[in-house]
């Protein structure tokens, strides 16, 4: 084809365009869904729990990801600093990934379990009363707003549209209580979705207010269970060398 | 404007692209630089190489894992031996090659040995094994424990402990720190709301107040001190006869002016210092004096590290 016949024909131009720059993403991302060690084996990821996803959404919401990544790379430093390296199976549930591209703020994919739910609390109402050279913004609405679970199982519903595995039939309950154990099992399980946000709220009261239960109830345990799930030390560190 | 009429060229030497604009405005159709097209033949070659070297395209379920290999150690956590090996080139592989190889993490390595095999009075008495502790000490802290504990260990007033002072609520000695570090600490203090009334609270405010002379001893002292040390509040169960404090329930010594959990220091007057106290005193401490545990977060030599880094901040004895 002539160079002018393109050049002069913007539509035709803009179609060839996106052909040629989609090559690139497709080689790399395509073979992923279809490549077999993309998501290693390991044991213990789970899908999160109703009031694990209200956090995550209200994490979306206040747009954490802006300042904080969720992915410590294979780097020395990273290594040093953050722990583990993330692996493809320990995002493998989510939808959106939360992977992020700046570090304003650490990373945050290995935060569950470091600090006490108090501090969590206090850092996300203040973040300079606990670390004064912070420059994370104050977020103490959280706190102030009970958190709106209604629509939990309808959230669930659509992840489970793109493959997670929460339980609607008994069948697919029965499978998850074979795979996560009866208490993960009914946590995954949409038709009891508020009441098990609801036990779980109240089992651990996540901010600290026993009679409510907050955004910050949700998001602290969101925070506190991530990264959380792989034991590594049940693994070598070669283990994992071996899917890439 | 452009129209598309071959003008006679001006120069003759080099061809034009024919477009002509506003009438005489022309391009030249100079061929690329030989040296700019050689480099870029040299690229094409280059990737080709690459693909073979390198994971590169592909192909059905699997890919093309090139013929470039890494050589790194690890140690296999069943038998606990080191071991070498060769995997194909992976960012992954070459992770552990560089935490393997690099020569300050082979210094870094025979150092942590060295730390993990000392005991803490050998440690504080090499001075090299404690410069290596607080430097390595200064990092770990500012990663794991300086969110809480502030960068220097100065804490947060009434919420999280000062490392650098005198007053240790689970003890002060290497090996507790270090039980400290691997379990965690849960600090509680029943609620007395219930169980004492409105004026009591009151008075056991004021006593606890005038242990540290905070305020002068007076009636209501007296009668808080009957509380405090009968059977009524019970509360020398846990801060001591002398309210010194008992490190293994980690009790707050109320003695000494130094507040872990109500920020006295903060208040201006009187009242409010009794107004803090008396808060705590009824809706006692749960659920919110946490040390997370480290045991499955850090190495045990790490953790280590961190005891012999966090006695050495200064206060502990």
């Amino acid at each position: 084809m002539r160079h002018e016949q393109i050049e002069t024909n913007s539509a035709l131009m803009l179609v060839l365009i996106l052909l040629v720059i989609s090559v690139g993403g497709l080689v790399e991302i395509v073979p992923l869904f279809y490549i077999n060690e993309t998501i290693e084996k390991v044991d213990g990821v789970r899908p999160y729990t109703p009031l694990e996803i209200r956090g995550r959404d209200i994490y979306v919401r206040e747009g954490c990801y802006l300042c904080h990544s969720q992915q410590i790379r294979p780097f020395r430093d990273e290594w040093l600093r953050y722990g583990h390296y993330s692996l493809a199976a320990e995002s493998q549930y989510d939808h959106p990934f939360q992977w992020g591209s700046k570090r304003t703020g650490p990373d945050l994919a290995r935060l569950g379990g470091k600090y006490s739910n108090h501090w969590h609390v206090q850092h996300l109402v203040a973040p300079r009363s606990v670390v004064p050279q912070s420059i994370m913004p104050n977020y103490p609405w959280l706190l102030d707003n009970d958190l709106d679970y209604t629509d939990v199982d309808g959230r669930m519903r659509a992840l489970r549209v793109t493959g997670v595995p929460y339980s609607v039939t008994q069948a697919e309950y029965d499978a998850n209580v074979q795979k996560y154990g009866q208490a993960i099992a009914d946590q995954l399980d949409i038709t009891k979705a508020q009441d098990s946000l609801l036990k779980q709220a109240r089992e651990k009261d996540f901010d600290g207010f026993p009679g409510r239960i907050t955004e910050m109830e949700a998001l602290v345990a969101y925070l506190q269970v991530l990264g959380t799930m792989v034991d590594f030390t049940q693994y070598n560190e070669g283990y994992f060398v071996e899917f890439r | 404007m452009s129209d598309n009429t071959n003008t006679p060229q001006p120069s003759g030497a080099v061809q034009t692209t024919g477009h002509a604009w506003d009438s005489d405005l022309q391009e030249y159709n100079n061929p690329l630089p030989r040296w700019w097209l050689w480099c870029f033949y040299g690229t094409v070659v280059f990737s080709i190489l690459y693909w073979f070297i390198y994971p590169s395209w592909p192909v059905g379920n699997t890919w093309i894992k090139g013929f470039g290999t890494v050589e790194y150690t690890a140690v296999d956590k069943a038998t606990g031996q080191e071991q070498g090996k060769e995997f194909r080139w992976n960012t992954r592989a070459l992770l552990l090659e560089e935490l393997g190889n690099a020569a300050n993490d082979q210094q870094r390595k025979a150092m942590l040995a060295k730390v993990q095999a000392a005991d803490y009075e050998q440690i504080a008495k090499d001075p090299k094994m404690m410069e290596f502790v607080r430097s390595v000490g200064k990092g770990l802290f500012g990663d794991n424990c300086a969110a809480c504990h502030g960068r220097g260990g100065q804490g947060v007033v009434g919420m999280y402990p000062n490392l650098t002072d005198d007053d240790w609520l689970w003890g002060s000695s290497s090996d507790k720190i270090h039980e400290t570090l691997v379990q965690g600490r849960k600090g509680f203090m029943p609620a007395f709301g219930q169980v004492l009334k409105p004026e009591q609270l009151d008075d056991v405010a004021e006593y606890v107040l005038t242990l540290s002379d905070e305020a002068p001893s007076s009636e209501d002292s007296e009668r808080g001190k009957a509380i405090f040390q009968g059977q009524v509040g019970g509360c020398y169960y846990c801060h001591g006869a002398d309210a010194k404090g008992i490190p293994s329930q980690g009790a707050a010594n109320l003695t000494d002016k130094i507040w872990a959990i109500a920020n006295v220091p903060a208040q201006k007057t009187l009242q409010d210092k009794k107004a803090v106290i008396k808060e705590f005193v009824a809706k006692g401490v749960n659920n919110t004096r946490v040390m997370p545990a480290w045991k499955d977060r850090l190495s045990p030599t790490d953790i280590k590290l961190l005891a012999v880094y966090v006695h050495q901040l200064g206060g502990a004895q």
